[in-house]
């Protein structure tokens, strides 16, 4: 029994590095033992993106991407293909899911420097990734051509629209006509379908293999791969598989109770994974009383609503949009931003450490701004939070060289 | 500094999102859905096919589907429930009315109820089937203290009697108005008061109204039906699952401590 | 720490052996959960079981000898009026020659299980797709010898050659394997109900 199996994986691995893939990545490839459960997120978003790939495949067989048919096709999932419903509220539910693994996982970064020296292309692939997952996002949600799909389509779209001289072109080529139509929602459908998800497929692989060429950082930001064994094993580092695979299989089995707890008693999310004006067909000629974008956009939809003001004889809508793209091309260039010795935050100063709070208080300040109708009083704490967003980037390479970091030790430590 | 840090957070997160709770309109009445009360359901479908499906549609709701989540036999639908002779079990609960004679005699053809219910909320459903009032003003005779200007008639009326609206107070809060201090109590001029009594007592009318309101939470929704009989056992493996990979992962590390 | 890697620290082998079998029988339930819904949705759905519904077909006005085609779940389905010449010539056709001239291993309500396959003798219905691979046979009703020496009447597939006599029969030789398929069908006055069952006396 066993000797033609092997056999049959002899005869494989001279013509496929099956054996030597799996030893690379996973037997053989060593990561540092005191990895905490930051380091889950990682592995949950892959766990969310297949499940996205899936049932977003199913859901497809079952839509009908037209102005006239995707709304009632999206109510034949929801009622007459059997189970349709577990794998639309799956899709729907796996967006946010996804969105919320990925901050929590750049959040790691943040914490622990894994952006740092070896890993900027790591961290860069990571962000390309996020930028189009936003895009997806984005499109997708145009789909159940719902009122908030369509009103939220056409105020995003517009703002192409604030790029001088050609924005106004610019915005109508985006849509195919004067304003979002059904020629837009079948270009929508096309790139979240098939264009974006090969892009994202192939950045994910790129993100890995990025990784594992360097190695994953630890919370103690320091490098394993610089105490080896005589065999060149790192000391501190222990083999993903076993070890890490049990490890994040008790994160995946956490995760997905509460992603199947939402799923089935909770489907709506309180309003903010499936919206009330979003169960009623888009209709071009009545807007909804408030459209706020989902969750994972609205702090970015905060800076760009903070924005009241021209400057420097640009108008207040142009401004806003550079404000929302600099936020996020900002993010490109931490790795040349920090310029503290050290890469964690166990050992960084407390400048860094109070920016870094200030950062995320800000950014889910102004994620809860974002979805709430404006107000003066809002608009002004808007405009604090995105100063305080701008102040983590634009300040650190000052902070990070002003404050006196603890010292590293040698080696990994175990909490 | 941590508590500092922790006055920043409450101070960032409490002031936005007690705003956000602010901004909803106060309803005068609340409901709680249940799917699983397959009684009140038949209830709330028996008035709905008697009192509102000659004008309002459920397009997305078959009356076969119907009957297999409410437990009606399909027989006792298809007799007591299917009015239309062009209806069939397997047809969704459409109205015959046509959009145009709708837009002809109310104004705006009635709209589909199918996703009413996750359109405005259960709550909101329930205040304005209990919120029509005489209204001698207006083309109809009556009005809704939820949606002022309805161009609906009151075809409840049978059963709960007339209203009227008065000024007074109330122990539900109502939106904009502050709670005196001394009674507790709110002042508001969007009080109802049973003036003429119909075929229903008031709390046997709230009842009707109750299991209407259920009937459309199901109607749109009828996979919460299965999505609750599905949930505890999805969720009870994916707990068992996690319980044995825990001690597998234990069982691993214990070596390296 | 000494060799940590190999996972063997004292680690208790009959345990460790039963919490990765455990793992993985869970591992492989979960799949197969998950999977079903995923397969239950191919079925097919509400929509179009409802579009599946039994079709009434009024057929006082067919002619003797003509055919009539209705679509019954998207299939079509034939309605034949059998002259009494039709009949005779079907009845008088040589049994050795049909590969299953009882229906022993052809798919026809029990009601219509007789030599006619059919509830009343004048009146046929079949399913109009051959059953080799699904193409719609030619409705050849009068002898002619283009079709195949001695031919009594019937229908012929043009795809790949395959026959069957009026009442649906396939020939010996021939790449269809079984007689034409019988739907369940029922008679109301004047009306013929594609679709439903008949009482069974």
């Amino acid at each position: 029994m066993r000797a033609p199996l092997q056999g049959f994986l002899r005869w494989l691995d001279a013509r496929l590095p099956l054996t030597r893939m799996i030893r690379q990545h996973l037997t053989h490839y060593y990561v540092p033992k005191n990895l905490n459960f930051w380091y889950v997120f990682g592995v949950l978003a892959l766990v969310v993106l297949a499940n996205q790939l899936v049932t977003g495949l199913w859901l497809t067989m079952s839509y009908t991407p037209t102005a006239e048919g995707a709304f009632a096709s999206i109510e034949y999932i929801m009622r007459d293909v059997e189970y349709g419903w577990l794998i639309r509220y799956m899709h729907s539910t796996g967006a946010s899911a996804l969105f919320l693994v990925v901050y929590l996982h750049m959040f790691r970064s943040l914490l622990y420097g894994s952006y740092r020296a070896p890993r900027e292309l790591v961290w860069i692939f990571g962000m390309a990734l996020y930028l189009v997952l936003m895009a997806e996002a984005f499109m997708g949600y145009l789909l159940p051509w719902g009122q908030l799909s369509y009103w939220g389509a056409q105020v995003i779209t517009s703002l192409f629209s604030a790029i001088p001289v050609i924005g106004a072109d610019l915005a109508q080529w985006v849509r195919g006509d004067y304003l979002v139509s059904g020629v837009t929602l079948n270009r929508f459908f096309a790139l979240h379908v098939i264009g974006l998800p090969i892009v994202i497929v192939a950045l994910v692989m790129l993100h890995l293999v990025a990784l594992h060429e360097v190695g994953s950082n630890n919370p103690d930001g320091i490098e394993i791969r610089s105490h080896t064994d005589e065999k060149g094993r790192p000391l501190d580092g222990i083999p993903f598989h076993p070890y890490y695979t049990v490890k994040d299989l008790v994160g995946v089995a956490i995760f997905l109770f509460v992603f199947a707890a939402v799923i089935f008693y909770f489907p709506e999310g309180g309003g903010h994974l499936l919206e009330r004006p979003n169960f009623e067909p888009a209709n071009p000629l009545v807007m909804p009383e408030h459209i706020a974008p989902v969750w994972y956009f609205t702090p970015f939809y905060a800076i760009l609503r903070a924005i009241t003001f021209g400057f420097l004889g640009l108008e207040a809508k142009f401004l806003g949009l550079v404000f929302m793209a600099t936020a996020i091309a900002l993010m490109f260039v931490l790795p040349w931003l920090d310029r503290s010795p050290v890469k964690s935050m166990r050992y960084k100063g407390w400048l860094s450490r109070l920016f870094l709070a200030l950062f995320c208080l800000s950014f889910l300040a102004l994620g809860v701004l974002g979805a709430l109708p404006p107000t003066p009083l809002r608009t002004l704490a808007a405009q604090g939070c995105t100063v305080l967003y701008f102040a983590y980037f634009l300040l650190m390479p000052f902070y990070t060289r002003l404050e006196r970091p603890k010292p590293v030790p040698n080696r990994v430590t175990i909490r | 500094m941590r508590r500092l840090l922790l006055t920043w957070i409450v101070v960032l997160l409490a002031w936005p999102l007690s705003a956000m709770a602010a901004g909803e309109a106060v309803l005068a009445h609340a409901m709680r859905p249940d799917v699983t009360d397959q009684a009140s359901l038949q209830r709330g479908m028996q008035l709905f096919v008697n009192r509102c499906a000659s004008c309002h549609s459920l397009e997305y709701q078959r009356f076969s589907r119907a009957a297999q989540d409410l437990g009606i036999p399909p027989d006792l639908m298809q007799a007591h429930l299917i009015f239309s002779p062009e209806l069939t079990l397997d047809d969704t609960l459409k109205s015959t009315l046509a959009a145009e004679d709708g837009e002809r005699w109310f104004g705006v053809a009635p709209p589909d109820l199918s996703l009413t219910a996750r359109l405005r909320g259960t709550d909101w459903l329930y205040s304005f089937l209990l919120g029509f009032y005489r209204d001698p003003s207006g083309p109809l005779g009556v009005d809704n203290v939820v949606y002022p200007g309805v161009a609906m008639p009151n075809v409840l009326e049978p059963l709960q009697g007339v209203q009227a609206r008065v000024c007074g107070t109330t122990t539900a809060p109502v939106s904009g108005v502050p709670r005196d201090s001394v009674t507790g109590r709110y002042r508001s001029c969007d009080l109802l008061e049973l003036d003429q009594p119909g075929e229903m007592t008031p709390a046997e009318f709230e009842a009707a109204m109750f299991d209407l309101t259920n009937f459309l939470a199901y109607v749109a929704e009828p996979s919460r039906v299965q999505a609750r009989a599905l949930a505890p056992k999805v969720l009870a493996f994916i707990f068992l699952f996690g319980v044995i990979v825990y001690l597998l992962k234990r069982d691993y590390w214990k070596a390296l401590r | 720490m000494t060799e940590p890697r190999e996972g063997e620290g004292g680690a208790n082998h009959s345990r460790r052996r039963f919490l990765i079998a455990a793992t993985s029988i869970m591992g492989v339930v979960g799949a197969a959960g998950v999977a079903t819904p995923f397969v239950a949705a191919w079925r097919p759905s509400a929509r179009t079981r409802a579009a599946a519904a039994p079709v009434r077909v009024d057929i006082s006005r067919l002619e003797p000898g003509q055919r009539l085609t209705v679509e019954w779940r998207g299939l079509p389905v034939w309605i034949i009026s059998r002259t009494p010449e039709m009949l005779a010539r079907t009845e008088a056709g040589e049994v050795s020659r049909l590969a299953d001239p009882t229906s022993q291993r052809s798919r026809q309500p029990d009601y219509a299980a007789g030599e006619l396959r059919s509830i009343r003798p004048e009146i046929g219905v079949l399913v109009g797709l051959c059953t080799h691979l699904g193409c719609s046979p030619l409705y050849r009703p009068e002898p002619e010898a283009a079709v195949t020496a001695d031919w009594p009447g019937g229908f012929f597939c043009p795809c790949h050659g395959s026959y069957f006599d009026l009442a649906g029969r396939v020939y010996r030789n021939v790449p269809a394997p079984t007689n034409l398929d019988v739907p369940p069908y029922r008679f109301d006055g004047d009306d013929l109900i594609v679709g439903e069952d008949a009482e069974v006396a």
